[in-house]
């Protein structure tokens, strides 16, 4: 041995010691499986799955409500999902009576998509409202399910 | 304060034992990856939108706000209206993010147009790269989350974000977006948006699905992405984008 070597052994062993309190705390503060995708908590991607879902789908929809489904495929609307006018029923699907829907109100559904506006695809039907029907609600005329005249 | 040796080293070794017994717990209450139902790795997410498809309902921005609680008067999608001069001078309004559509306009001599905006869910994010605590992160099948146990509301996302797609949740104090619906896609199911989205201007595709109709989408249009001088990678692609949208 040199002599004098117990000023390398000393701070060698503060130096271990630094490096094991490093370790401790790393692994105390890094969350687990932290890195394993990316660098982020792969936990986090369980979190936002865990969200409820409130728009059940169209598919949903038609199970029960098929005869309505069968109509509406037949006209014009038929791309348009049955939540985007009678709102979000997820709640409706799991448990009918837990959530009755209400029906949409007409003077301002109709018009959001149908009142005349330039920046609309120029083949989309639109009409000015207030000349088109005189204040009579659109569903006096149309059927909402199937709109023909 | 008067400290020794002998106390300091007393001290150490105490905080030594609570960070052990720290570090024990996390690895015991630690959360577990994903399940496997669903497979990350077959999956890239993205975006189509057809702007002379949409009409400016604003179905997109009820729905998305339905779906995920998003707080009033923020949003996480919007519906802008661009009209634009001849001289190529735009105005765009979106009225409380066309949540209930939009009023009527005032001049018919300009051309105009919708144009739907939501979270690019960018593949090289800049939100990404700069959130100091790996709090935001584009995920394995392509959609840029939070995680909102651990952001710190810095709010540098919410600056670095060249679309203006984040903003800091009022009462969680965290940063908040578009999911893509994570939950519902993860599910088999569509996004809240594209779901109620009465024209089909926009819909969910994954890049990754080689029957996924985004192929012949991006073979037989002229499509964009917005800012494409970003590099950001943007995964939402426009079809018949105008010049003058930003």
């Amino acid at each position: 041995m040199f002599r004098d070597s117990g000023h390398l052994i000393r701070p060698a062993l503060v130096f271990l010691a630094g490096l094991g309190m490093f370790l401790v705390i790393r692994a105390a503060v890094v969350p687990k499986h932290f890195g394993q995708y990316g660098h982020y908590r792969p936990g986090a991607l369980d979190l936002v799955r865990q969200r409820p879902i409130a728009y059940a789908g169209q598919d949903t929809c038609v199970m029960c409500h098929d005869d309505v489904g069968k109509t509406r495929a037949a006209g014009k609307h038929a791309h348009v999902a049955c939540e985007g006018c009678h709102g979000p029923l997820a709640k409706h699907a799991d448990d009918p009576a837990a959530l009755t829907p209400k029906l949409p109100d007409v003077a301002t559904l109709c018009v959001r998509c149908h009142e005349k506006d330039a920046a609309k695809p120029k083949n989309f039907p639109q009409v000015v409202s207030a000349e088109h029907s005189g204040g009579a609600l659109c569903n006096s005329c149309h059927q909402p399910h199937s709109p023909q005249l | 304060m008067d400290i020794d040796r002998r106390d300091l080293f007393k001290i150490g070794g105490k905080l030594l034992v609570l960070a052990s017994i720290g570090a024990t717990l996390e690895q015991l209450t630690g959360s577990e990856p994903p399940s496997d139902a669903y497979k990350m790795a077959d999956h890239w997410w993205g975006m189509i939108i057809d702007i002379d498809k949409c009409i400016g309902c604003g179905n997109c921005v009820r729905a998305c706000s339905n779906e995920n609680s998003v707080p009033d008067g923020y949003f996480r999608t919007w519906v802008e209206r661009y009209q634009i001069e001849e001289s190529g001078q735009p105005h765009v309004d979106s009225p409380d993010g066309a949540m209930h559509g939009f009023p009527l306009p005032t001049r018919a001599d300009l051309k105009s147009f919708f144009v739907p905006k939501l979270c690019n869910h960018c593949a090289d994010s800049p939100c990404v790269q700069v959130c100091p605590v790996g709090a935001t992160f584009v995920s394995p099948d392509g959609v840029v989350l939070v995680d909102e146990t651990y952001c710190l509301g810095c709010r540098y996302c919410v600056q670095a974000c060249p679309y203006g797609c984040r903003y800091l949740h009022p009462e969680k104090n965290t940063v908040d977006k578009c999911t893509l619906c994570y939950h519902r896609i993860t599910k088999g199911l569509t996004t809240a948006c594209c779901e109620n989205c009465p024209t089909q201007a926009r819909q969910l595709v994954d890049f990754k699905n080689p029957k996924d109709p985004v192929h012949a989408f991006l073979r037989e249009n002229k499509v964009e992405v917005l800012k494409p001088y970003m590099a950001t990678r943007a995964k939402v692609y426009y079809k018949d984008l105008d010049g003058a949208v930003r």
